[in-house]
Protein backbone atom coordinates (compact mmCIF):
# COMPACT_ATOMS: atom_id res chain seq x y z
CA UNK A 1 0.00 0.00 0.00
CA UNK A 2 2.82 2.75 0.09
CA UNK A 3 3.21 5.83 -2.44
CA UNK A 4 -0.97 5.35 -3.24
CA UNK A 5 -2.09 7.93 -6.26
CA UNK A 6 -5.31 9.70 -5.46
CA UNK A 7 -5.92 10.02 -9.20
CA UNK A 8 -6.09 6.36 -9.39
CA UNK A 9 -9.29 6.65 -7.54
CA UNK A 10 -12.59 8.18 -8.88
CA UNK A 11 -14.19 8.67 -5.24
CA UNK A 12 -11.69 8.64 -2.26
CA UNK A 13 -13.70 9.15 0.79
CA UNK A 14 -11.85 10.07 4.06
CA UNK A 15 -12.88 9.74 7.48
CA UNK A 16 -15.95 11.81 6.62
CA UNK A 17 -18.74 12.90 9.12
CA UNK A 18 -22.10 14.52 8.74
CA UNK A 19 -24.54 16.02 11.11
CA UNK A 20 -27.22 17.90 10.87
CA UNK A 21 -28.30 20.57 13.33
CA UNK A 22 -25.50 18.02 15.89
CA UNK A 23 -27.25 15.09 15.14
CA UNK A 24 -24.81 12.63 13.50
CA UNK A 25 -26.09 10.93 10.50
CA UNK A 26 -22.68 9.28 9.27
CA UNK A 27 -19.11 8.94 10.87
CA UNK A 28 -15.94 7.79 9.85
CA UNK A 29 -16.84 6.78 6.60
CA UNK A 30 -14.63 5.79 4.54
CA UNK A 31 -14.77 4.63 0.65
CA UNK A 32 -12.38 4.36 -2.62
CA UNK A 33 -13.75 3.14 -5.68
CA UNK A 34 -11.94 3.15 -9.12
CA UNK A 35 -13.20 3.36 -12.20
CA UNK A 36 -14.98 0.36 -14.01
CA UNK A 37 -16.32 -0.40 -10.14
CA UNK A 38 -19.66 -1.13 -9.24
CA UNK A 39 -20.33 -0.65 -5.28
CA UNK A 40 -23.47 -1.50 -3.20
CA UNK A 41 -24.01 0.57 -0.38
CA UNK A 42 -26.06 -1.51 1.99
CA UNK A 43 -27.60 -0.38 5.33
CA UNK A 44 -31.35 0.01 7.16
CA UNK A 45 -33.41 3.07 6.46
CA UNK A 46 -31.67 5.92 8.18
CA UNK A 47 -28.33 4.05 8.21
CA UNK A 48 -26.74 7.01 5.86
CA UNK A 49 -26.98 5.94 2.37
CA UNK A 50 -28.98 8.81 1.62
CA UNK A 51 -26.60 11.13 3.15
CA UNK A 52 -23.66 9.52 2.21
CA UNK A 53 -24.80 10.43 -1.65
CA UNK A 54 -25.59 13.92 -0.37
CA UNK A 55 -22.15 14.51 0.76
CA UNK A 56 -20.32 12.88 -2.43
CA UNK A 57 -22.68 15.01 -4.19
CA UNK A 58 -22.05 17.97 -2.38
CA UNK A 59 -25.71 18.65 -1.63
CA UNK A 60 -24.69 17.92 2.61
CA UNK A 61 -21.43 19.77 3.92
CA UNK A 62 -19.27 17.19 5.67
CA UNK A 63 -18.19 18.54 9.40
CA UNK A 64 -15.36 16.40 9.33
CA UNK A 65 -12.76 14.42 6.90
CA UNK A 66 -11.80 14.67 2.68
CA UNK A 67 -13.54 13.90 0.10
CA UNK A 68 -12.07 13.92 -3.63
CA UNK A 69 -13.57 12.91 -7.03
CA UNK A 70 -10.86 12.56 -9.34
CA UNK A 71 -7.92 13.66 -6.76
CA UNK A 72 -10.30 17.05 -7.00
CA UNK A 73 -12.51 18.62 -4.53
CA UNK A 74 -16.41 18.35 -4.56
CA UNK A 75 -16.88 21.38 -6.06
CA UNK A 76 -14.90 20.93 -9.59
CA UNK A 77 -16.59 17.51 -9.24
CA UNK A 78 -20.04 19.67 -9.83
CA UNK A 79 -18.62 21.86 -12.11
CA UNK A 80 -17.45 19.64 -14.32
CA UNK A 81 -20.10 17.31 -14.24
CA UNK A 82 -18.45 14.26 -13.16
CA UNK A 83 -21.22 12.77 -10.86
CA UNK A 84 -24.86 12.05 -11.80
CA UNK A 85 -26.91 11.19 -9.07
CA UNK A 86 -30.02 9.06 -10.24
CA UNK A 87 -32.82 9.86 -7.16
CA UNK A 88 -35.29 6.86 -5.65
CA UNK A 89 -38.54 6.94 -6.79
CA UNK A 90 -40.24 8.85 -3.41
CA UNK A 91 -37.36 11.51 -4.28
CA UNK A 92 -38.84 13.11 -6.69
CA UNK A 93 -42.52 14.59 -7.40
CA UNK A 94 -43.99 12.82 -10.07
CA UNK A 95 -46.91 15.16 -10.72
CA UNK A 96 -44.55 17.75 -11.90
CA UNK A 97 -45.71 18.83 -15.24
CA UNK A 98 -42.69 18.12 -17.39
CA UNK A 99 -42.13 15.71 -19.99
CA UNK A 100 -39.47 12.94 -20.69
CA UNK A 101 -37.74 15.28 -23.08
CA UNK A 102 -37.31 17.87 -20.67
CA UNK A 103 -36.40 16.12 -17.84
CA UNK A 104 -33.30 14.44 -19.97
CA UNK A 105 -32.18 17.88 -21.20
CA UNK A 106 -31.70 18.89 -17.63
CA UNK A 107 -28.74 16.56 -17.71
CA UNK A 108 -27.29 18.78 -19.81
CA UNK A 109 -28.35 22.31 -18.28
CA UNK A 110 -24.46 22.09 -15.99
CA UNK A 111 -22.50 22.48 -19.52
CA UNK A 112 -25.14 24.86 -20.94
CA UNK A 113 -25.30 28.43 -21.08
CA UNK A 114 -26.82 30.84 -18.10
CA UNK A 115 -30.35 31.04 -20.75
CA UNK A 116 -29.94 26.84 -21.25
CA UNK A 117 -30.17 26.93 -24.76
CA UNK A 118 -29.62 23.43 -25.83
CA UNK A 119 -27.03 23.21 -28.80
CA UNK A 120 -27.01 20.66 -31.19
CA UNK A 121 -24.44 18.53 -29.04
CA UNK A 122 -26.94 18.51 -26.50
CA UNK A 123 -30.15 17.61 -28.39
CA UNK A 124 -27.62 14.63 -29.33
CA UNK A 125 -26.96 13.82 -26.40
CA UNK A 126 -30.71 13.28 -24.94
CA UNK A 127 -31.59 11.66 -28.02
CA UNK A 128 -28.83 9.11 -27.38
CA UNK A 129 -29.46 8.89 -23.86
CA UNK A 130 -33.52 8.18 -24.33
CA UNK A 131 -32.43 5.96 -26.78
CA UNK A 132 -30.56 4.01 -24.92
CA UNK A 133 -33.13 3.42 -21.80
CA UNK A 134 -35.99 2.31 -24.92
CA UNK A 135 -38.11 5.58 -24.10
CA UNK A 136 -37.81 7.09 -27.71
CA UNK A 137 -41.76 6.42 -27.99
CA UNK A 138 -42.02 8.50 -24.71
CA UNK A 139 -40.23 11.75 -25.87
CA UNK A 140 -43.25 14.18 -25.04
CA UNK A 141 -44.86 12.04 -22.48
CA UNK A 142 -45.54 13.99 -19.14
CA UNK A 143 -43.93 12.17 -16.36
CA UNK A 144 -46.97 11.78 -14.75
CA UNK A 145 -48.01 9.54 -16.56
CA UNK A 146 -45.37 7.13 -16.60
CA UNK A 147 -44.87 3.66 -15.05
CA UNK A 148 -42.76 3.07 -12.35
CA UNK A 149 -40.02 1.45 -13.97
CA UNK A 150 -40.46 3.88 -17.28
CA UNK A 151 -39.94 6.83 -14.63
CA UNK A 152 -36.61 5.52 -13.45
CA UNK A 153 -35.45 4.82 -17.27
CA UNK A 154 -36.39 9.06 -17.68
CA UNK A 155 -33.58 9.74 -14.85
CA UNK A 156 -30.67 6.81 -15.76
CA UNK A 157 -31.16 8.58 -19.20
CA UNK A 158 -30.61 11.98 -17.69
CA UNK A 159 -27.31 10.72 -16.16
CA UNK A 160 -26.34 9.41 -19.29
CA UNK A 161 -26.95 12.63 -21.25
CA UNK A 162 -25.05 14.66 -18.38
CA UNK A 163 -22.01 12.08 -19.49
CA UNK A 164 -20.90 12.11 -16.23
CA UNK A 165 -17.85 9.32 -14.82
CA UNK A 166 -19.34 8.27 -11.48
CA UNK A 167 -23.24 7.19 -11.35
CA UNK A 168 -24.46 7.42 -7.70
CA UNK A 169 -28.16 5.27 -7.94
CA UNK A 170 -30.40 5.54 -5.12
CA UNK A 171 -32.20 2.38 -5.21
CA UNK A 172 -32.77 1.90 -8.76
CA UNK A 173 -34.77 -1.52 -8.94
CA UNK A 174 -37.55 -0.49 -5.97
CA UNK A 175 -40.57 -0.49 -7.96
CA UNK A 176 -39.96 -1.25 -11.46
CA UNK A 177 -40.91 -3.92 -13.41
CA UNK A 178 -38.59 -6.69 -15.08
CA UNK A 179 -38.16 -5.57 -18.07
CA UNK A 180 -36.61 -1.83 -16.95
CA UNK A 181 -34.73 -4.34 -14.49
CA UNK A 182 -33.04 -6.39 -17.27
CA UNK A 183 -32.29 -3.06 -19.12
CA UNK A 184 -30.72 -1.44 -16.35
CA UNK A 185 -28.74 -4.59 -15.46
CA UNK A 186 -27.62 -4.59 -19.17
CA UNK A 187 -26.86 -0.71 -18.93
CA UNK A 188 -24.92 -1.51 -15.59
CA UNK A 189 -22.62 -3.89 -17.85
CA UNK A 190 -22.03 -1.20 -20.51
CA UNK A 191 -21.18 1.74 -17.76
CA UNK A 192 -18.46 -0.35 -16.40
CA UNK A 193 -17.25 -1.54 -19.89
CA UNK A 194 -16.94 1.87 -20.69
CA UNK A 195 -14.92 2.55 -17.58
CA UNK A 196 -17.79 4.28 -15.12
CA UNK A 197 -18.18 4.30 -11.50
CA UNK A 198 -21.09 3.11 -9.85
CA UNK A 199 -22.93 3.72 -6.21
CA UNK A 200 -26.06 1.85 -5.77
CA UNK A 201 -27.77 1.80 -2.77
CA UNK A 202 -30.14 -1.29 -2.60
CA UNK A 203 -32.54 -3.40 -0.34
CA UNK A 204 -32.13 -6.35 -2.78
CA UNK A 205 -29.44 -9.01 -1.49
CA UNK A 206 -29.83 -10.88 -4.83
CA UNK A 207 -28.81 -7.46 -6.46
CA UNK A 208 -25.27 -7.53 -4.57
CA UNK A 209 -24.55 -10.48 -5.42
CA UNK A 210 -25.36 -9.96 -8.94
CA UNK A 211 -23.48 -6.92 -10.03
CA UNK A 212 -21.75 -5.53 -7.06
CA UNK A 213 -18.08 -6.25 -7.12
CA UNK A 214 -17.62 -4.51 -4.27
CA UNK A 215 -19.71 -3.59 -0.83
CA UNK A 216 -20.12 -1.14 1.58
CA UNK A 217 -22.61 -2.44 4.45
CA UNK A 218 -22.89 1.04 6.88
CA UNK A 219 -24.78 1.97 9.87
CA UNK A 220 -24.39 5.32 10.68
CA UNK A 221 -20.30 4.07 10.13
CA UNK A 222 -18.82 1.70 7.98
CA UNK A 223 -19.58 -1.60 9.37
CA UNK A 224 -17.83 -3.82 6.79
CA UNK A 225 -16.03 -2.62 3.17
CA UNK A 226 -14.57 -4.67 0.64
CA UNK A 227 -15.35 -7.31 -2.28
CA UNK A 228 -18.50 -8.77 -2.15
CA UNK A 229 -17.60 -12.47 -1.94
CA UNK A 230 -15.50 -11.77 1.33
CA UNK A 231 -17.99 -9.36 3.14
CA UNK A 232 -20.94 -9.76 2.00
CA UNK A 233 -21.35 -12.36 4.98
CA UNK A 234 -24.67 -13.34 6.70
CA UNK A 235 -22.76 -12.04 9.82
CA UNK A 236 -21.92 -8.84 8.57
CA UNK A 237 -25.23 -7.97 7.28
CA UNK A 238 -26.80 -9.14 10.60
CA UNK A 239 -24.49 -6.96 12.41
CA UNK A 240 -25.31 -4.54 9.92
CA UNK A 241 -29.00 -4.54 9.95
CA UNK A 242 -29.03 -4.32 13.98
CA UNK A 243 -28.77 -8.07 14.95
CA UNK A 244 -31.56 -9.20 12.89
CA UNK A 245 -30.31 -11.98 10.48
CA UNK A 246 -30.94 -11.36 7.14
CA UNK A 247 -33.45 -14.60 6.62
CA UNK A 248 -35.81 -12.49 8.89
CA UNK A 249 -35.41 -9.26 6.30
CA UNK A 250 -35.45 -10.77 3.38
CA UNK A 251 -36.83 -14.31 3.47
CA UNK A 252 -34.41 -17.03 2.97
CA UNK A 253 -31.81 -16.95 0.43
CA UNK A 254 -31.87 -18.42 -2.67
CA UNK B 1 -83.92 44.25 -29.54
CA UNK B 2 -80.99 42.52 -30.54
CA UNK B 3 -78.79 45.95 -31.15
CA UNK B 4 -79.67 47.32 -28.02
CA UNK B 5 -78.90 44.62 -26.33
CA UNK B 6 -75.28 44.62 -28.36
CA UNK B 7 -75.13 48.42 -26.87
CA UNK B 8 -75.52 47.44 -23.71
CA UNK B 9 -73.08 45.19 -23.41
CA UNK B 10 -71.08 47.12 -25.78
CA UNK B 11 -71.54 50.25 -23.19
CA UNK B 12 -70.55 47.43 -20.13
CA UNK B 13 -66.96 47.69 -21.24
CA UNK B 14 -66.39 50.78 -22.90
CA UNK B 15 -68.39 53.37 -20.70
CA UNK B 16 -65.64 52.52 -17.69
CA UNK B 17 -63.02 52.99 -19.63
CA UNK B 18 -63.95 56.66 -20.27
CA UNK B 19 -62.85 57.01 -16.55
CA UNK B 20 -59.05 58.15 -16.12
CA UNK B 21 -58.64 55.99 -13.17
CA UNK B 22 -60.76 53.36 -14.66
CA UNK B 23 -57.88 53.30 -17.70
CA UNK B 24 -55.59 53.25 -15.14
CA UNK B 25 -56.47 50.69 -12.53
CA UNK B 26 -57.28 48.22 -15.87
CA UNK B 27 -53.71 48.75 -16.68
CA UNK B 28 -52.25 48.73 -13.37
CA UNK B 29 -53.98 45.71 -12.29
CA UNK B 30 -53.17 43.65 -14.93
CA UNK B 31 -49.47 44.73 -15.00
CA UNK B 32 -49.41 43.35 -11.13
CA UNK B 33 -51.47 40.32 -12.24
CA UNK B 34 -49.29 39.08 -15.06
CA UNK B 35 -46.27 39.55 -12.57
CA UNK B 36 -48.02 37.36 -9.81
CA UNK B 37 -49.53 34.99 -12.28
CA UNK B 38 -45.60 34.44 -13.78
CA UNK B 39 -44.14 33.56 -10.10
CA UNK B 40 -47.03 31.47 -9.04
CA UNK B 41 -46.21 28.41 -11.21
CA UNK B 42 -43.01 28.48 -9.44
CA UNK B 43 -44.54 28.62 -5.93
CA UNK B 44 -47.37 26.36 -6.63
CA UNK B 45 -44.69 23.25 -7.59
CA UNK B 46 -42.50 24.79 -5.08
CA UNK B 47 -45.04 24.32 -1.89
CA UNK B 48 -44.58 27.71 -0.72
CA UNK B 49 -48.01 28.71 -0.69
CA UNK B 50 -47.80 29.48 3.27
CA UNK B 51 -44.31 31.43 2.64
CA UNK B 52 -46.36 33.56 0.23
CA UNK B 53 -48.72 34.45 2.76
CA UNK B 54 -45.73 34.93 5.47
CA UNK B 55 -43.68 37.29 3.06
CA UNK B 56 -47.22 39.60 1.79
CA UNK B 57 -48.21 40.06 5.54
CA UNK B 58 -44.47 40.68 6.97
CA UNK B 59 -44.53 43.69 4.44
CA UNK B 60 -46.99 45.52 6.36
CA UNK B 61 -44.47 47.19 8.84
CA UNK B 62 -42.05 48.20 6.33
CA UNK B 63 -45.03 49.92 4.33
CA UNK B 64 -45.68 52.08 7.25
CA UNK B 65 -42.22 52.64 7.89
CA UNK B 66 -41.52 53.88 4.38
CA UNK B 67 -44.24 56.03 4.23
CA UNK B 68 -43.48 57.55 7.78
CA UNK B 69 -40.09 58.33 6.63
CA UNK B 70 -41.06 59.33 2.94
CA UNK B 71 -39.31 56.48 1.48
CA UNK B 72 -40.47 54.75 -1.38
CA UNK B 73 -42.76 52.21 0.07
CA UNK B 74 -41.94 48.80 -2.15
CA UNK B 75 -38.09 49.46 -0.14
CA UNK B 76 -39.53 49.18 3.08
CA UNK B 77 -41.51 46.11 1.91
CA UNK B 78 -39.24 44.69 0.15
CA UNK B 79 -37.12 44.69 3.74
CA UNK B 80 -39.07 43.41 5.45
CA UNK B 81 -39.90 40.95 3.23
CA UNK B 82 -36.70 39.13 3.06
CA UNK B 83 -36.04 39.92 6.65
CA UNK B 84 -39.06 37.54 7.73
CA UNK B 85 -37.82 34.67 5.50
CA UNK B 86 -34.34 34.93 7.08
CA UNK B 87 -35.80 35.39 10.26
CA UNK B 88 -38.01 32.26 9.96
CA UNK B 89 -34.76 30.24 8.36
CA UNK B 90 -32.89 31.20 11.46
CA UNK B 91 -35.51 30.47 14.17
CA UNK B 92 -36.44 27.08 12.35
CA UNK B 93 -32.36 26.57 12.42
CA UNK B 94 -31.45 27.28 16.09
CA UNK B 95 -34.58 25.81 17.55
CA UNK B 96 -37.15 22.40 17.84
CA UNK B 97 -39.86 24.33 16.43
CA UNK B 98 -41.38 22.70 13.41
CA UNK B 99 -41.15 24.82 10.40
CA UNK B 100 -44.76 25.76 9.67
CA UNK B 101 -45.42 27.00 13.03
CA UNK B 102 -42.12 28.84 13.01
CA UNK B 103 -43.57 30.78 9.86
CA UNK B 104 -47.13 31.10 11.61
CA UNK B 105 -45.48 32.98 14.50
CA UNK B 106 -43.09 35.24 12.69
CA UNK B 107 -45.21 36.58 9.65
CA UNK B 108 -48.59 37.38 12.63
CA UNK B 109 -45.86 38.91 14.88
CA UNK B 110 -44.58 41.29 11.62
CA UNK B 111 -48.23 41.76 10.94
CA UNK B 112 -49.15 42.86 14.30
CA UNK B 113 -46.35 45.24 14.85
CA UNK B 114 -47.48 46.66 11.31
CA UNK B 115 -50.60 47.29 13.02
CA UNK B 116 -49.56 48.56 15.77
CA UNK B 117 -47.05 51.51 14.20
CA UNK B 118 -50.15 52.50 12.13
CA UNK B 119 -51.91 53.51 14.93
CA UNK B 120 -48.97 55.30 16.81
CA UNK B 121 -47.87 56.81 13.88
CA UNK B 122 -50.60 59.18 13.16
CA UNK B 123 -50.30 60.11 9.57
CA UNK B 124 -52.27 60.40 6.26
CA UNK B 125 -51.88 56.58 6.05
CA UNK B 126 -54.66 54.84 5.00
CA UNK B 127 -54.71 51.75 7.03
CA UNK B 128 -57.95 50.49 4.59
CA UNK B 129 -56.26 50.91 1.29
CA UNK B 130 -52.85 48.80 2.74
CA UNK B 131 -55.08 46.19 3.53
CA UNK B 132 -57.76 45.61 0.97
CA UNK B 133 -55.54 47.27 -2.05
CA UNK B 134 -56.70 50.29 -3.50
CA UNK B 135 -56.34 50.11 -7.49
CA UNK B 136 -58.51 52.84 -8.47
CA UNK B 137 -56.70 55.61 -6.29
CA UNK B 138 -53.09 54.00 -7.24
CA UNK B 139 -50.63 57.43 -7.22
CA UNK B 140 -48.25 58.32 -10.10
CA UNK B 141 -44.99 57.81 -7.84
CA UNK B 142 -46.76 54.30 -7.46
CA UNK B 143 -47.68 53.53 -11.19
CA UNK B 144 -43.53 54.54 -11.59
CA UNK B 145 -42.46 52.10 -8.71
CA UNK B 146 -44.81 49.48 -10.11
CA UNK B 147 -44.09 49.38 -13.42
CA UNK B 148 -39.94 49.52 -12.49
CA UNK B 149 -40.40 46.19 -9.85
CA UNK B 150 -43.31 44.32 -12.21
CA UNK B 151 -39.94 44.87 -15.36
CA UNK B 152 -37.30 43.82 -13.22
CA UNK B 153 -39.40 40.82 -11.60
CA UNK B 154 -40.55 39.75 -14.94
CA UNK B 155 -36.84 40.00 -16.49
CA UNK B 156 -35.66 37.98 -13.49
CA UNK B 157 -38.02 35.08 -13.67
CA UNK B 158 -37.55 35.12 -17.67
CA UNK B 159 -33.13 34.93 -17.40
CA UNK B 160 -33.62 31.90 -14.55
CA UNK B 161 -37.22 30.25 -16.27
CA UNK B 162 -35.50 26.95 -16.68
CA UNK B 163 -32.98 27.19 -13.49
CA UNK B 164 -35.29 28.36 -11.48
CA UNK B 165 -37.93 25.67 -12.52
CA UNK B 166 -34.75 22.82 -12.17
CA UNK B 167 -34.53 24.32 -8.74
CA UNK B 168 -38.24 23.62 -7.88
CA UNK B 169 -38.08 20.08 -9.73
CA UNK B 170 -34.89 18.43 -8.15
CA UNK B 171 -32.51 20.78 -6.37
CA UNK B 172 -30.43 17.97 -5.71
CA UNK B 173 -29.94 17.40 -9.09
CA UNK B 174 -29.07 21.09 -9.62
CA UNK B 175 -26.43 21.01 -7.23
CA UNK B 176 -24.66 17.95 -8.33
CA UNK B 177 -24.43 19.97 -11.51
CA UNK B 178 -23.01 22.52 -10.16
CA UNK B 179 -25.94 25.20 -10.29
CA UNK B 180 -26.14 27.90 -7.57
CA UNK B 181 -29.29 26.82 -5.53
CA UNK B 182 -28.40 29.12 -2.48
CA UNK B 183 -28.71 31.89 -5.15
CA UNK B 184 -31.78 30.21 -6.94
CA UNK B 185 -33.68 30.10 -3.37
CA UNK B 186 -32.72 33.70 -2.85
CA UNK B 187 -33.49 34.56 -6.25
CA UNK B 188 -37.16 33.10 -5.98
CA UNK B 189 -37.36 34.66 -2.48
CA UNK B 190 -36.26 37.91 -3.76
CA UNK B 191 -39.09 37.70 -6.84
CA UNK B 192 -41.85 36.94 -3.78
CA UNK B 193 -41.24 39.91 -1.91
CA UNK B 194 -41.03 42.38 -4.82
CA UNK B 195 -44.50 40.74 -6.40
CA UNK B 196 -46.29 40.99 -2.50
CA UNK B 197 -45.14 44.28 -2.98
CA UNK B 198 -46.35 44.98 -6.06
CA UNK B 199 -49.47 42.63 -5.44
CA UNK B 200 -50.74 44.37 -1.98
CA UNK B 201 -51.50 47.82 -4.03
CA UNK B 202 -53.79 45.97 -6.20
CA UNK B 203 -56.12 43.66 -3.39
CA UNK B 204 -54.60 44.53 -0.48
CA UNK B 205 -51.94 42.54 1.96
CA UNK B 206 -54.57 40.27 2.96
CA UNK B 207 -55.90 38.92 -0.40
CA UNK B 208 -52.03 39.18 -1.67
CA UNK B 209 -51.29 35.81 -1.52
CA UNK B 210 -54.03 34.56 -3.59
CA UNK B 211 -52.64 36.37 -6.65
CA UNK B 212 -49.29 34.28 -5.70
CA UNK B 213 -51.13 30.80 -5.82
CA UNK B 214 -54.58 30.84 -7.11
CA UNK B 215 -53.50 31.17 -10.75
CA UNK B 216 -50.38 28.40 -10.54
CA UNK B 217 -52.96 26.28 -8.90
CA UNK B 218 -55.50 26.72 -11.47
CA UNK B 219 -53.11 26.49 -14.68
CA UNK B 220 -51.39 23.29 -12.76
CA UNK B 221 -55.19 21.74 -13.01
CA UNK B 222 -55.21 21.99 -16.78
CA UNK B 223 -52.00 21.63 -18.46
CA UNK B 224 -48.97 19.13 -18.29
CA UNK B 225 -46.03 21.24 -19.42
CA UNK B 226 -44.14 23.90 -17.33
CA UNK B 227 -44.47 26.31 -20.12
CA UNK B 228 -48.24 26.17 -20.84
CA UNK B 229 -48.75 26.13 -17.06
CA UNK B 230 -46.72 29.51 -17.08
CA UNK B 231 -48.77 31.43 -19.97
CA UNK B 232 -52.10 30.34 -18.28
CA UNK B 233 -51.17 31.17 -15.09
CA UNK B 234 -50.15 34.62 -16.27
CA UNK B 235 -53.78 34.51 -18.65
CA UNK B 236 -56.00 34.05 -15.71
CA UNK B 237 -54.66 36.14 -13.62
CA UNK B 238 -54.87 38.98 -15.96
CA UNK B 239 -58.73 38.01 -16.85
CA UNK B 240 -59.51 37.85 -13.19
CA UNK B 241 -58.00 41.53 -12.42
CA UNK B 242 -60.17 42.65 -15.47
CA UNK B 243 -63.35 40.71 -14.40
CA UNK B 244 -63.03 42.25 -10.90
CA UNK B 245 -62.33 45.32 -11.58
CA UNK B 246 -65.63 45.99 -14.17
CA UNK B 247 -67.77 43.88 -11.58
CA UNK B 248 -66.75 46.16 -8.78
CA UNK B 249 -67.15 49.11 -11.08
CA UNK B 250 -70.60 48.08 -11.60
CA UNK B 251 -71.93 46.80 -8.70
CA UNK B 252 -70.19 48.97 -6.65
CA UNK B 253 -68.08 46.46 -4.74
CA UNK B 254 -64.06 46.47 -2.88
CA UNK B 255 -62.13 46.16 -5.99
CA UNK B 256 -59.24 43.78 -4.14
CA UNK B 257 -61.95 41.38 -3.03
CA UNK B 258 -64.23 41.08 -6.26
CA UNK B 259 -60.33 40.17 -8.58
CA UNK B 260 -59.47 37.48 -5.83
CA UNK B 261 -63.75 36.07 -6.15
CA UNK B 262 -63.29 36.16 -10.14
CA UNK B 263 -59.53 34.16 -9.49
CA UNK B 264 -60.97 32.05 -7.03
CA UNK B 265 -64.25 31.27 -9.84
CA UNK B 266 -62.02 30.33 -12.71
CA UNK B 267 -59.94 27.67 -10.28
CA UNK B 268 -63.41 26.30 -9.28
CA UNK B 269 -64.20 26.11 -12.98
CA UNK B 270 -60.58 24.19 -13.74
CA UNK B 271 -61.54 22.42 -10.50
CA UNK B 272 -64.97 21.25 -12.19
CA UNK B 273 -64.02 20.71 -15.41
CA UNK B 274 -60.79 20.89 -16.20
CA UNK B 275 -60.39 17.37 -19.28
CA UNK B 276 -57.95 15.59 -17.19
CA UNK B 277 -57.55 16.56 -13.86
CA UNK B 278 -61.27 18.29 -13.50
CA UNK B 279 -63.84 16.30 -10.98
CA UNK B 280 -65.86 16.04 -14.23
CA UNK B 281 -63.13 15.14 -16.47
CA UNK B 282 -64.81 16.52 -19.58
CA UNK B 283 -61.85 14.88 -22.05
CA UNK B 284 -63.67 11.19 -21.09
CA UNK B 285 -66.61 12.57 -21.15
CA UNK B 286 -66.52 13.99 -24.58
CA UNK B 287 -64.38 10.49 -25.91
CA UNK B 288 -67.50 8.66 -24.93
CA UNK B 289 -69.41 10.35 -27.58
CA UNK B 290 -67.11 9.95 -30.20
Amino acid sequence: MDSINYQNFRIDAENICVDYNGKVALYDANLRLKPGQICGLVGMNGAGKTTFFNALTGFVNISKGKIRINGESVRSAQKDQTIAYVPQSEGIDSQFPINVWDVVMMGRYGSMNIFRCPRESDVQAVKDAIERVDLTDHLSTPIGNLSGGQRKRTFLARAIAQRASILLLDEPFSGVDIRTEKLISELFIQFKNEGKTILLSTHDMMHVREFCDLVLLINKTVVAYGETSEVFTPENITTTFGGISPDFLFGPES
Amino acid sequence: MELSSFLTLDSFITDPLTHDFMRKALFMSSLVAAVCGFLSSYLTLKGWALMGDAVSHSVMPGVVVAYALGLPFSLGAFIFGVGSVALIGFIKQKSRVKEDTVIGLVFTGFFALGIVLVSKIKSNIDLHSILFGSPLGISLSDVKQTIFISLLVVILLSIFRKDLMLYCFDPRHAKTVGINVFFLHYLLLTCLSLAAVVGLQSVGIILVVAMLITPGATAYLLTDKFDTMTIISVLSAIISSVIGIYISFWFDLETGGSIVLAQTFIFLFAFLFAPRYGIFKLKKFFAGYK
